[in-house]
């Protein structure tokens, strides 16, 4: 007899030395020390096995007895993934190590562009998903206390046994996980300890249910032959298998074995090398055989010792107990014990680094930005967060064993689960293998996988008017027969579970595919779509983590005080050289150091960057193409930010250079303004002051003269042309300068233009002026406006006849061609032009010699005008006797020979 | 002994016009066309009053107003400053520069004859 005291004495026993052997483990990976051992394919195939947890080692068997052979698909869907798709898991494994994945959730979050939406949902999703199993394995170490305890205490208190016992398992297991994997804190999530103790319990439950199975076939039985012909009578014997629930089962039970978190932990982050991979693959699939050998004959026999109504869940225990063999009962104990423990350890830990890291440290560091900048014990609060998630889950599947009743069957319970995580499936193959699919595409078919898992399969476990009344069932939601959870879309007379498990990831798959066909990558995305299905093509199976020469720290504190700034980087080093013990000098280069370090500096300059940078000093990695791109995408955006800063500024200062430059131009064209306005105003006014003055005069004075009055009226007469062809000198330069008005370009003789020019000019001037030319060179054809040529040489003819002061006044007018351009020059004889005023001469108003001038100077300045929109150009030219202007037309454009 | 007065004008016209006004109110009038040598006339000539115009070949209203207010003979001799160029600047320049009386052009001829006869009242008899 076997009382509860002694089962947990042994129990302590068997937990201390578990810890022992971690512990041993932990120390020799930290001193480098047992590799042999640690990082051998052997410890890797067995801590594999967390994958047979007391829903293996009690439920097969409960299975086994409920519903026939079935039970042997939830080994054959590992078994194909690891036979027939074990490089589905290597490159698994080669992502994991390339992009240091730590969780499944991680991954899909990094494959996916880095989102952390998808993060938080894969890390939701699988939180919820293996609530159930955690209740699972609950259930049956409880099951299994209450059956030494009800032996101890008698049937009569069994019921308060149970809810009692059910509590201290689970505060049990929850210290027992925080102990294991919480202890110290690995950068990179891997425990070399746990996987130890993890391969330890498998050989345990593996020899425990072997010695069960040996002792019913040999002990009870009598003999192999014997126990087959039992089995042939037995009613699992004649039992009908289903086709479809087959299939369905195989195909959830593959899914959740790549996609479980606690699997993904031990196969991919624990990883030490891709090689165990290949050994994992023959020698997993023949754990899972020897470890399900005994299951129908111990089913078999169980049926026949025990009473109906004992729990076929439990028959590995009651059977040897019932034969008095207390010692094989024990270790049938310690075996299911060891299933659950390292179950509920590694899938803890693996959704609690999976929920401080996606989760509350996120927020964390959300909060704590807005506070004080100490970066504090980073350290502390990591560790923290991820106790207080252990907690969390293991509660969660309190919660769930106390809500479901704690009577479902144990295969049942972990078939919720499976179908729970095999949502994760099309997002996870889909990232690895298509470059096509997207991030959207991930969020919806995950939404919808996950909901109708929820609807179909988790709400329903908990039976008719627990999570979902019973008129949901029968009805569906709002009364809509469509959305019955076993019979969703009106499809009745399936099997719940191929119902559910069709429907979710039929719909999850067909969702991920056509939205991400019909969305667009972001280019990370892009970026870590080609990292993930070209994954071979660039990195190396070897063993992850730096190792850094003690001389690259130099390099690395030169780089840091650049990126995080002198003080900071300091402190940095500082910190980290305490922490590792050391009171001078440095801190070592270890891969925690280097690692922190790469954290530290993704703050600031991106994740790709910093692990470009750090594997460039101390790698002597040579950077990808893929990580350069990525570089680039991240330097982009601040480039791109402080481009757009930098041209926002230069556009600034041009502005405000070109509004300055404005601001002078108009302060000069206002004063230039004013000046012409009172030079129009004098212009206007001096013959508006004789006018007024003389007509006057002939109204208001009497006894004038005949002579006088017509004198007067002449004086009146003349001003007024005066002032009338200033008005319209005015309004033509107006209309010059404006640019309006059109050239009437034709073809037509120079000598013509000449000819009438000075006509024109000496008939409006008595003074005589000797004029000389020369016919013969004049003989050039213009294209031009000959009207507008005519009144520029009216005018220069003029100003000579006024301003020429030689006694025997003489103007010559010479024709020249230079190069394309002809020229014509006005020479007159007289003193000229004063030199301070050359450059005054085609101003307006610049008239220089009021005395004998009666024009308002505004001759010159039209002259200019008229010459530039005929595409020439007009100068004055010191000539040393005399006054010369020289006028070039373009030959280009307007002169042809004739 | 008649009123003598010095016009600096260079517009002919103008020039005749004020020539024949205050010759028949009994002035004797010394036209100058040009304002290079006129301050010097003027000095020569002491007239009861000058008439200036201010845009002058040579030199202009201002500057001949300038060189006989720094003679200090001359200093209350009246000067009547006619100008085309009606801006209150030049008005403020003249006052300065110690005109007597600034007149716009164009002036009616009443305006023109009563500040004449104002500004040599209790000088001419």
């Amino acid at each position: 007899m076997v009382t509860l005291n002694q089962l947990i004495g042994v129990c302590l026993v068997y937990v201390a030395g578990l810890f022992l052997v971690a512990f041993l483990a932990e120390r020799a990976a930290l001193r480098g020390k047992g590799n042999w051992l640690l990082r051998s394919p052997l410890v890797y195939t067995l801590s594999l096995s967390i994958y047979c947890t007391a829903w293996t080692f009690y439920g097969a068997v409960g299975y086994a007895a409920r519903s026939g052979l079935e039970y042997v698909t939830i080994y054959l869907g590992p078994s194909l993934v690891m036979i027939g798709w074990w490089w589905v898991l290597r490159r698994l494994v080669r992502i994991g190590r390339a992009q240091r994945v730590t969780s499944v959730a991680d991954l899909i979050s990094a494959r996916y562009g880095k989102s952390n939406l998808l993060a938080v949902m894969v890390t939701a999703m699988a939180v919820v998903g293996v609530t159930p199993y955690i209740a699972l394995q609950l259930q049956s170490v409880t099951l299994s206390v209450s059956i030494f305890a009800t032996q101890d205490a008698g049937l009569g208190n069994t019921p308060q046994i149970n809810e009692n016992a059910a509590f201290w398992v689970a505060a049990g297991l929850a210290l027992f996980t925080v102990l294991f994997g919480t202890r110290n804190l690995n950068a990179n999530e891997r425990h070399h300890g746990v996987v130890i103790a993890v391969a330890v319990e498998a050989v345990v439950k593996l020899v425990a249910l072997l010695a069960v199975g040996a002792f019913v076939v040999w002990g009870v039985a009598g003999g192999v032959a014997e126990t087959v012909a039992r089995i042939d009578a037995s009613p699992i014997g004649t039992w009908q298998t289903s086709g479809g629930r087959w299939t369905a089962l195989i195909v959830v039970s593959a899914a959740a074995f790549v996609c479980l978190p606690r699997m993904f932990q031990v196969m991919v982050v624990e990883n030490d090398d891709e090689r165990h991979l290949q050994i994992a693959s023959w020698a997993f699939p023949l754990y899972l055989m020897a470890i399900s050998l005994f299951v129908v004959p111990i089913a078999v026999i169980g049926l026949e010792l025990m009473p109906a109504g004992a729990n076929p869940d439990l028959y590995v225990l009651t059977v040897p107990l019932s034969q008095g063999q207390n010692g094989l009962a024990m270790l049938a104990f310690l075996g299911g014990f060891s299933s659950a423990t390292s179950m509920v350890i590694v899938a803890t830990l693996a959704l609690s680094t999976m929920m401080s890291n996606h989760i509350v440290m996120p927020l964390w560091l959300k909060l704590s930005q807005t506070g004080a900048q100490q970066s504090g014990d980073v350290r502390g609060v990591v560790i923290r967060a991820r106790r207080l998630s252990i907690l969390l889950i293991i509660t969660l599947g309190y919660l769930y064993y106390r809500a479901s009743g704690g009577s479902g069957a144990l295969a049942a319970i972990g078939l919720i689960s499976f179908g729970g995580v095999a949502q994760f499936l099309p997002a996870l193959l889909g990232g690895i293998f298509w470059r096509g699919s997207t991030r959207t595409g991930a969020i919806a078919g995950l939404s919808i996988g996950f909901v109708i898992w929820m609807f179909t399969m988790l709400l329903p476990s908990f039976g008719p008017d627990g999570a979902l009344p019973a008129s949901v069932f029968e009805q569906g939601v709002f009364g809509l027969g469509i959305l019955r959870p076993q019979a969703l879309f009106g499809i009745t007379g399936l099997d719940p579970t191929v119902h559910a498990v069709w429907w979710s990831l039929s719909l999850n798959a067909l969702l991920f595919f056509v939205v991400s066909i019909f969305s667009f990558p972001s280019p990370l995305e892009r970026l870590q779509g080609a990292q993930f299905v070209n994954v071979f093509d660039h990195s190396s199976g070897a063993a992850r983590g730096w190792v850094a020469s003690e001389g690259g720290v130099e390099d690395l504190m030169i780089m840091s005080q650049r990126i995080l700034g002198g003080a900071e980087a300091q402190a940095f080093f500082a910190a980290q050289a305490v922490g590792q013990g050391r009171t001078q000098g440095p801190p070592l280069p270890t891969p925690e150091f280097v690692q922190a370090l790469e954290r530290e500096l993704a703050a600031s300059v991106g994740a790709a960057t910093a692990n470009a940078m750090i594997g460039q000093i101390i790698g002597g990695q040579a950077i990808s193409v893929e990580d350069l791109m990525a570089v680039a995408d991240e330097s982009a955006q601040i480039l791109e930010y402080s481009g757009r800063l930098e041209a926002k500024s230069l556009e600034l200062t041009q502005t405000a250079q070109e509004l300055s430059q404005a601001n002078e131009k108009l302060t000069q064209l206002s004063l230039q303004k004013d000046d012409f306005l009172s030079q129009i105003s004098h212009e206007l006014r001096t013959p508006m002051t004789s006018i007024r003055s003389f007509s006057e005069i002939l109204r208001d004075m009497e006894g004038l003269s005949e002579v006088e009055k017509t004198r007067y009226a002449s004086i009146i007469h003349s001003e007024t042309i005066r002032l009338t062809r200033l008005l319209d000198d005015l309004l033509d330069l107006s209309v010059l300068e404006s640019g309006q008005g059109s050239l009437n370009a034709q073809r037509i003789s120079l000598h013509d233009v000449i000819d009438r020019a000075v006509t024109t000019a000496q008939a409006s001037s008595a003074r005589i002026l000797d004029i000389r030319r020369t016919v013969g060179d004049e003989e050039v054809m213009l294209r031009t406006d000959g009207d507008r040529l005519a009144q520029v040489f009216i005018n220069l003819v003029t100003n000579a006849i006024k301003y020429c002061d030689a006694e025997q006044a003489v103007l010559d007018i010479a024709v020249r061609q230079d190069d394309n351009e002809v020229v014509i020059d006005f020479t007159d004889n007289g003193s000229g032009i004063p030199d301070d005023a050359h450059n005054l001469v085609f101003e307006k108003f610049a008239r220089l010699n009021s005395e004998q001038g009666s024009g308002a100077g505004l001759g010159l300045a039209i002259c200019r005008e008229i010459i530039t929109r005929l595409e020439g150009e007009i100068s004055y030219v010191p000539y040393p006797k005399g006054a010369r202007f020289e006028v070039r037309l373009s030959c280009l454009a307007s002169v042809e020979n004739a | 002994m008649s009123k003598h007065v010095v016009l600096v004008e260079d517009e002919t016209n103008i020039a005749e016009a004020i020539r024949f006004l205050l010759g028949r109110d009994g002035w004797r009038v010394e036209t100058l066309a040009n304002g290079g040598n006129a301050a010097e006339v003027i000095r020569a000539a002491r007239p009861d009053l000058v008439m200036l115009d201010v845009m002058l070949p040579g030199k202009t209203g201002f500057e001949i107003l300038a060189e006989l207010r720094s003679d200090e003979s001359l200093a209350d001799l009246p000067v009547l400053m006619l100008t085309a160029r009606g801006q209150s600047r030049d008005r403020e320049m003249a006052i300065q520069a110690g005109v007597s009386r600034f007149m716009t052009k164009p002036f009616s001829n009443e305006e023109m004859l009563s500040a004449v006869r104002e500004l040599t009242q209790g000088r001419v008899s």
